[in-house]
């Protein structure tokens, strides 16, 4: 089986290839690319994402035809994906850092900077937070309710359609921490730095 | 709800732990990355490495370092010390370090603040201020607390914010060493001023001034001498802050 690492100039990905790495062992292939015929031939995708929802989006549409693929590949041949903090949000319609930005519109929602209440609420959300499972998704297999996650960002997933969301952790509100919808999955937390519940998390989408 | 974090901090010096640490069965007492891994294993939320190899010919040391750290260790990781540009912050995301912390760069030019969060986010981006009382105030002193600037530490932390810090590590020369527990008003002042989380650094010396430090303001505390010399286990200070009603992540 072929793991694919989406590679698109995304900022640092070393810590997701370090921790699907040390999950794969010599069972499962890990590939780092961004070559869309390796892209289309995987079986299952990684999409990462550090920094800005405009500069994530930015880099995927400058590498021509990514965009293009990753649709083929996931709304058409309904491949496994997992996405990962800004991964994860570019799945929306649109998101508002930086400025407006088109994002995949993968699930229906936006992506919007999180009320921090007149700074009752620091921002970044930096650290461990308890994510709430309101829905069994395949990647929480042997996972327990109020796991420790790690946590780093500004802004936040609001899916149209609460029924994808999977897990939400309380930072100010319920933020949507983990969606799944058919064959997409996302975290907005890294399970790549979440210590050994968040390499079972990998573990679990590799073994899907 | 959110956790606040307890933070090891390891002195690495050409590649090597400066600091014992009096951990029985450790093969090289000496090994960040052996560290590393114990204090991943022990429960630590973040581990930071402060790089303080003197000449430039030895900085490669450290990207070996965070390279091999970066394969066992799967917390976050924030390396320090002698970082200068954006190239450098670059070389040290690329090695696996989840955050970078910038400290003279930033005060002698913003702008590489400024550049490396726009360019890497925000979220790996720590500016950390080394903070002396002077008089009523604190001045900001560079070059590993050589050097006095005359900067005022509030200010300077306003500053690092809209600048796009996304995180601040406030240390306090005074207490530093001293293991007489951080400075309390300046850790207050500090956060209070700013939005974004603040990480207590400098004299803790027991359990109750981490829990001090939280009390205070800061998000996460960090401690080096009392977990280096084994005088308090990541394990007993959780418990300890637990105890008092902190949240911490057990």
């Amino acid at each position: 089986m072929n793991v694919t690492i989406v590679d698109y100039n995304s900022g640092n990905i070393s810590s997701v290839i370090n921790s699907f790495k040390e999950v794969a062992k010599d069972k499962v292939n890990i590939e780092v690319t961004s070559d869309l015929n390796k892209i289309k031939s995987s079986d299952k995708v990684v999409l990462p994402g550090q920094g800005s929802f405009k500069s994530c989006i930015d880099a995927l549409r400058k590498i021509s035809g990514l965009v293009d693929t990753l649709n083929e590949l996931t709304i058409s041949n309904k491949k496994p994906l997992l996405g990962i903090c800004v991964g994860l949000q570019m799945f929306a319609d649109i998101g508002y850092e930086e400025t407006e930005t088109k994002g995949l519109g993968w699930i229906p929602g936006k992506v919007s900077k999180i009320d921090n209440q007149n700074g009752k609420y620091k921002l970044p959300h930096i650290g461990w937070n308890e994510i709430n499972i309101v829905k069994d998704s395949k990647i929480f297999k042997d996972i327990e309710n109020n796991s420790h996650m790690y946590f780093v960002h500004s802004y936040e997933f609001v899916p149209e359609d609460k029924n994808v969301i999977s897990a939400t952790t309380d930072y100010s509100s319920n933020i949507v921490c983990s969606v799944e919808k058919e064959n997409i999955f996302g975290t907005q937390f890294h399970p790549e730095k979440s210590d050994k519940i968040g390499l079972k998390i990998i573990d679990n989408f590799i073994n899907l | 709800m959110l956790k606040n974090r307890i933070i090891p901090c390891l002195d690495v010096k050409n590649g090597r732990v400066v600091k014992g640490i009096n951990f029985v069965d450790l093969k090289d007492a000496g090994d960040p990355v052996e560290q590393a891994k114990i204090y991943s294993d022990g429960g630590a939320d973040e581990i930071c490495f402060l790089d303080i190899t003197a000449s430039n010919e030895n900085r490669d040391t450290i990207y070996d370092v965070v390279k091999r750290t970066s394969k066992n260790c799967f917390v976050p990781l924030t390396v320090g010390g002698g970082v200068r540009s954006t190239e450098d912050i670059y070389k040290l995301l690329n090695c696996g370090a989840d955050k970078v912390s910038i400290n003279t760069a930033a005060v002698q030019n913003s702008k590489v603040v400024e550049e490396s969060s726009k360019k890497f986010g925000s979220q790996c981006i720590v500016v950390a201020m080394d903070a002396k009382k002077n008089g009523e105030n604190w001045e900001i002193f560079t070059h590993g607390g050589r050097n006095p600037t005359g900067i005022d530490a509030i200010q300077f932390a306003n500053k690092m914010e809209g600048s796009g810090a996304g995180e601040l590590l406030v240390t306090s020369m005074d207490k530093d060493g001293t293991q007489s527990g951080y400075d309390i008003d300046l850790m207050k002042k500090i956060s209070s001023n700013v939005n974004i989380p603040v990480i207590a650094s400098g004299g803790v010396g027991t359990l109750d001034h981490l829990a001090e430090g939280i009390s205070a303001g800061a998000s996460a505390v960090l401690a080096a001498s009392i977990f280096h010399y084994g005088s308090y286990s990541l394990e007993e200070a959780k418990q300890y802050l637990a105890s008092k009603d902190i949240p911490v992540r057990i």
